[in-house]
């Protein structure tokens, strides 16, 4: 999911509220090449795609358990932003969360954005 | 109503102009009779060659018995007002139509002595040569040697047979370069060099003064002595039958003809290399059989036309890979690549908005010729630098159906997609019998291939080579792109010949390819991007997401000092340790922020990176050898250790494993390596390609005795072709079995450079060698790359907490979560 908006308009108070965790600077992420953060207490992958355009998943891996997502390496499957788990190489879409090589998977994605220098992910 | 044709000489063109008409004659129009002056029957002079070689049969089939053939016989006039020929055998022939299809004569140089040279055009002329190489030695007790007198397409061909007859061959070019015809300066060079390396002495720019019974001499008094002296200096078109009898003829000869190969009498046609149409003699079959087929049409009232030829061609010489193709002297833009290292010179003429092609020339690597030609005068899939890589050999299936494919008969890409498609065809040879594509010079049949190929594709067959939907190329054509063209990163080489961003497959490919060819550290800027799983952290990625270190203890040998260490860091860190199947020590369960920590310990004290994550040497296990057994013959400890620091480090299409054994008791399952050494009484046997594994393969002995340099060059030249010409993942096992011409083959590589590369292997080898250093130690010394080695980008320090162990045989064991999906 990919947001270049302004941070949200605050104290507006009637929408949602929706809670934005600073990750990281956006030049700490090198493009394709992910990062794992804590937000709240779920591990996040985040990605900078070639293009410039953050993603972020959990950072589970549901077909090992382990929470080793952000470790895959990043690419494209007929078009679409994709990361491979680097356990058994099942491959996600960047976007959505699904998972191409069993439809019947996905990983949750979060909302993420830049404001100034920095990278905010969505906490819910 | 029949009418009587007579056709004189029965070379290529006669016999393909007889079959055309025979073919389409069904009326039975015409009646016909061929005279021809050699004592058989046509056959295939561009397979010449062969009969030398192979003692090929040239023989084409036999026209029909309606057909009367007149082998041994030669046409001495025409008589146009009668309507007849003459023949030295008496013979009146009349005609209603007479067509000369007599060829060509080979010219001889007018130099005192040329009586005694020889020439190279006929089966006879071949009989002799090798009657005279034969008795070379004796005619002139100087060594066994021959001399052509002639650098271009056909004079290196005879100089190649000339050495095949046992002979010390020298080729004499009067230009300052071979192959003037079709090669510019850089290009002659670098053909020099190859046929250098075949064992051949070149002499160019220098002219012929004499032929001598016992050699020649050339212009500045060099003397070359030799028994057989062959001209291959261009050919003149036998002409003289038409000039008697009144017809016109060219300038520098040629029976002049229109586009319906016509002569100035409307009954009288001219076809093949004595006819000069458009100005111009082809000297080459493809258009000869054109106006073959032309004539046959206009025989039978048709209107078909000779528009001139491709003049394509490429050297037909083992080892040797010579192709010019288009007009590669057309006055346009010119895309040049060279690597002298190499031998390859690539130069393309494109149109000046860079679109179409219009020519060029390959030496040292024509593998692109065939789709290159196939392209001459259409627009260019890529960019001229792409097809000078091959960018336009996934094309095979995108050819337009009016492309050329094989020049020789005139065969189009969309004949063969019908040929294939409505007989079903499924390979390449009945694919050139159902089209006759291929089966002249040959070297269209790669296109041919990849046609086929392309449609059994798409017909649901599945032939692709093609690395990933990025990639259309396979990983070997990767390696050469990188290293020809010295591209150095992903992102170039998948922006010039790729599509997408890549993929797990395509990716960690290149990051290996970039790595063999010693592209700094794997972990250095895009790179770090690349890599797979476990070189992402220099480190194996275990089930629980936590990582292996294993330090490299060459050859197994360890001392005390540093197994207390091993220890010792793996006491502190709390990682369970197992002694591993390679004979060193594995310690497990660490996380990424604290590899570098460890890594900084092990390093302190001696130990280097071990590679147990790369596609890379593994580990040359040794057993104890002659210093302690009591049956060991060689120190294979010693020769383990070297053989392991001379390889660590290089990256490959897979690991890599070797062992040395003492004696061949083979207590170091050598025989069960990539590369393996068991020592004899006088050195060292070396085994190749074998593996243990899912599919266990025992090595096959190589090379015997062999003392330790001698062993040494073999495995690095092994090992550096295999990383070259490799698929992903294909270990050396598969490798060698999927080669063709197997262990010989890659005997004849290794051991004679039969590809003449050796030097080239070597020279890779010696970069990787010394451009070494520890992997580990660099990380450690990059802040950069340290700052990536952790858990979390907000929380540097913190450990994953969903990683978690217990105890199991006093030792830690991963607690592994649900998964839940
Ligand atoms: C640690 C070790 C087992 C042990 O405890 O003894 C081991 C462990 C692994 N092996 Fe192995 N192999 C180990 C010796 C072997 C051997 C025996 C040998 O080398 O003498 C073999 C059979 C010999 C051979 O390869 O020819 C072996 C055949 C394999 C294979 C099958 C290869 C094949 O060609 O079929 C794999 C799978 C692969 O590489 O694709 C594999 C893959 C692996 C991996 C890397 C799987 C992975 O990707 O996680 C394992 C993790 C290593 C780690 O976490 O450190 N391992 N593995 C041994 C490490 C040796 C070393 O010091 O480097
Ligand atoms: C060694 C070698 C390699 C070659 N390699 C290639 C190649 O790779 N690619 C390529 O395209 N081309 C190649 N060529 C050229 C190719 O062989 C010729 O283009 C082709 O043979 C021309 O055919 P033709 O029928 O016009 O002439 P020819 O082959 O010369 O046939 C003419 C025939 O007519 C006979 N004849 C002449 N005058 C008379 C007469 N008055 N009465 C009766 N008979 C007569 C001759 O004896 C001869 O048999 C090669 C040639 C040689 C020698
Ligand atoms: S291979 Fe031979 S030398 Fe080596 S340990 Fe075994 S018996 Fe001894
Ligand atoms: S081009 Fe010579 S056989 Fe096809």
């Amino acid at each position: 999911m990919t947001e270049t908006l302004a941070p949200a308009p605050a104290g507006t108070g009637t929408l949602n509220e929706t809670r934005w965790t600073t990750v990281c600077d956006y030049d700490d992420l090198q493009p394709e090449r992910g990062v794992c953060a804590l937000v709240g207490d779920r591990q996040v992958a985040i990605f900078r795609t070639y293009d410039g355009a953050l993603h972020a998943l959990s950072g589970h891996d549901p077909f090992s358990g382990a929470n080793v997502l952000a470790w895959g390496i990043v690419g494209t499957r007929d078009g679409l932003p994709t990361v491979a788990s680097p356990m058994y190489k099942q491959v996600f879409d960047l976007t959505t969360g699904r998972c191409l090589d069993d439809p019947a998977v996905s990983v949750p994605v979060f909302r993420i954005r830049r404001a100034g220098r920095r990278v905010e992910v969505a906490e819910s | 109503m029949t009418s009587r044709l007579v056709v004189v000489g029965h070379g290529p063109a006669a016999h393909r102009l007889v079959e055309a008409l025979r073919e389409r004659d069904s009326a039975g129009r015409w009646r016909i009779t061929v005279v021809g002056e050699e004592p058989r029957a046509a056959y295939d002079r561009v397979a010449l060659t062969s009969y030398l070689t192979d003692d090929a049969d040239l023989g084409y089939p036999p026209h029909d018995e309606s057909v009367v053939v007149r082998t041994g016989e030669r046409v001495t006039a025409i008589d146009r007002a009668a309507g007849v020929v003459r023949t030295d055998a008496g013979a009146t022939l009349p005609y209603d139509a007479l067509v000369l299809a007599t060829g060509s004569v080979p010219f001889v140089p007018p130099v005192p002595g040329a009586e005694h040279a020889f020439v190279y055009r006929t089966i006879e002329d071949l009989d002799a040569l090798r009657a005279a190489a034969a008795g070379a030695d004796l005619t002139t007790s100087r060594p066994r040697a021959g001399v052509v007198v002639g650098g271009g397409l056909l004079g290196l061909e005879a100089a190649r047979a000339l050495q095949g007859l046992g002979l010390d061959t020298h080729v004499v070019e009067v230009a300052p370069w071979l192959m003037p015809r079709q090669l510019d300066e850089g290009g002659g060079a670098m053909l020099r060099r190859h046929i250098e390396a075949l064992g051949m002495t070149v002499h160019t720019g220098v002219g012929l003064e004499r032929v001598e019974p016992g050699g020649v001499r050339l212009a500045g008094d060099v003397v070359i002595d030799a028994g057989v002296v062959v001209f291959s200096a261009g050919i003149r078109p036998r002409d003289d039958l038409a000039r008697a009898a009144g017809l016109p003829v060219g300038e520098r000869g040629g029976i002049v003809v229109d586009d319906a190969c016509r002569t100035e009498d409307p009954r009288v046609f001219a076809i093949g290399e004595c006819a000069l149409v458009g100005g111009m003699v082809y000297g080459l079959v493809g258009p000869c059989f054109t106006m073959a087929e032309v004539v046959a049409d206009r025989l039978l009232g048709g209107e078909a036309r000779f528009t001139g030829a491709d003049l394509s061609t490429q050297l037909k010489l083992m080892g040797v890979d010579v192709a010019s193709f288009g007009d590669p002297s057309a006055d346009a833009l010119d895309v040049i690549y060279t690597d002298p290292v190499a031998g390859i010179y690539k130069r393309l003429v494109v149109s000046d908005d860079a679109q179409t092609l219009l020519g060029g020339v390959l030496v040292g690597d024509a593998s692109s010729y065939p789709a290159l030609r196939a392209y001459v005068g259409a627009k260019l899939p890529g960019t001229p630098e792409q097809a000078l890589f091959g960018g336009t050999e996934a094309a095979g299936g995108a050819l337009p159906e009016a492309t050329v494919i094989c020049s020789c008969n005139n065969v189009t890409a969309g004949t063969i997609r019908a040929a294939i498609a409505e007989d079903g065809l499924t390979d390449v040879p009945a694919v050139k019998a159902c089209t006759r594509a291929g089966t002249g010079c040959g070297s269209c049949v790669p296109l041919v291939k990849k046609i086929l190929d392309a449609e059994l594709t798409a017909a649901g067959v599945e032939v692709s080579k093609a690395l990933c939907e990025h990639f259309d190329h396979s990983r070997a054509e990767l390696f050469d792109i990188v290293r020809v063209r010295g591209i150095a990163t992903f992102s170039q080489l998948i922006a010039e010949h790729g599509r997408g961003r890549g993929c797990d497959i395509c990716k960690p490919v290149v990051a290996s390819i970039l790595a063999s060819l010693g592209n700094g550290h794997i972990l250095d800027g895009e790179q770090a991007g690349l890599q797979d799983t476990n070189d992402r952290f220099l480190a194996n990625m275990q089930k629980n997401g936590t990582y292996s270190v294993v330090p490299r203890i060459p050859g197994g040998e360890i001392t005390p000092e540093r197994l207390i260490v091993i220890g010792e860091v793996a006491r502190e860190f709390g990682l369970y340790t197992k002694i591993t199947g390679g004979q060193r020590i594995d310690m497990f369960g660490a996380r990424v922020e604290q590899l570098p920590e460890i890594w900084k310990r092990l390093i302190d004290a001696g130990f280097e990176s071990g590679h147990a994550y790369g596609k890379a040497l593994r580990t040359v296990k040794s057993c104890v050898g002659s210093t302690w057994c009591r049956y060991g013959v060689q120190d294979s400890v010693g020769l383990a250790i070297r053989l392991e620091l001379r390889y660590r480090g290089l990256r490959a299409p897979h690991k890599i494993k070797s062992a040395v054994s003492g004696c061949a008791r083979e207590c170091a399952e050598a025989q069960s390596k990539d590369f393996g050494v068991i020592a004899t009484e006088r050195g060292w046997n070396l085994y190749l390609a074998g593996n243990g594994g899912m599919r266990p393969r025992h090595a096959d002995l190589f090379a015997q005795d062999l003392d330790e340099d001698t062993l040494i060059r073999y495995i690095d030249r092994f090992l550096m072709f295999y990383v070259r010409t490799a698929d992903r993942l294909q270990r050396t096992a598969s490798w060698l079995e999927n080669l063709d011409g197997g262990l010989d083959y890659l005997r004849e590589v290794i051991v004679e450079d039969r590809l003449g590369i050796c030097a080239e292997l070597d020279a890779a080898m010696e970069r990787h060698v010394a451009g070494y250093s520890d992997e580990w130690r660099a990380i450690l010394e990059d802040p950069e790359k340290l700052r990536r080695f952790v858990s979390f980008v907000n929380a540097p320090g913190m450990p994953d907490p969903s990683i978690v162990f217990e105890p199991e045989r006093e030792q830690i064991k991963p607690v592994m979560v649900e998964v839940t999906r």
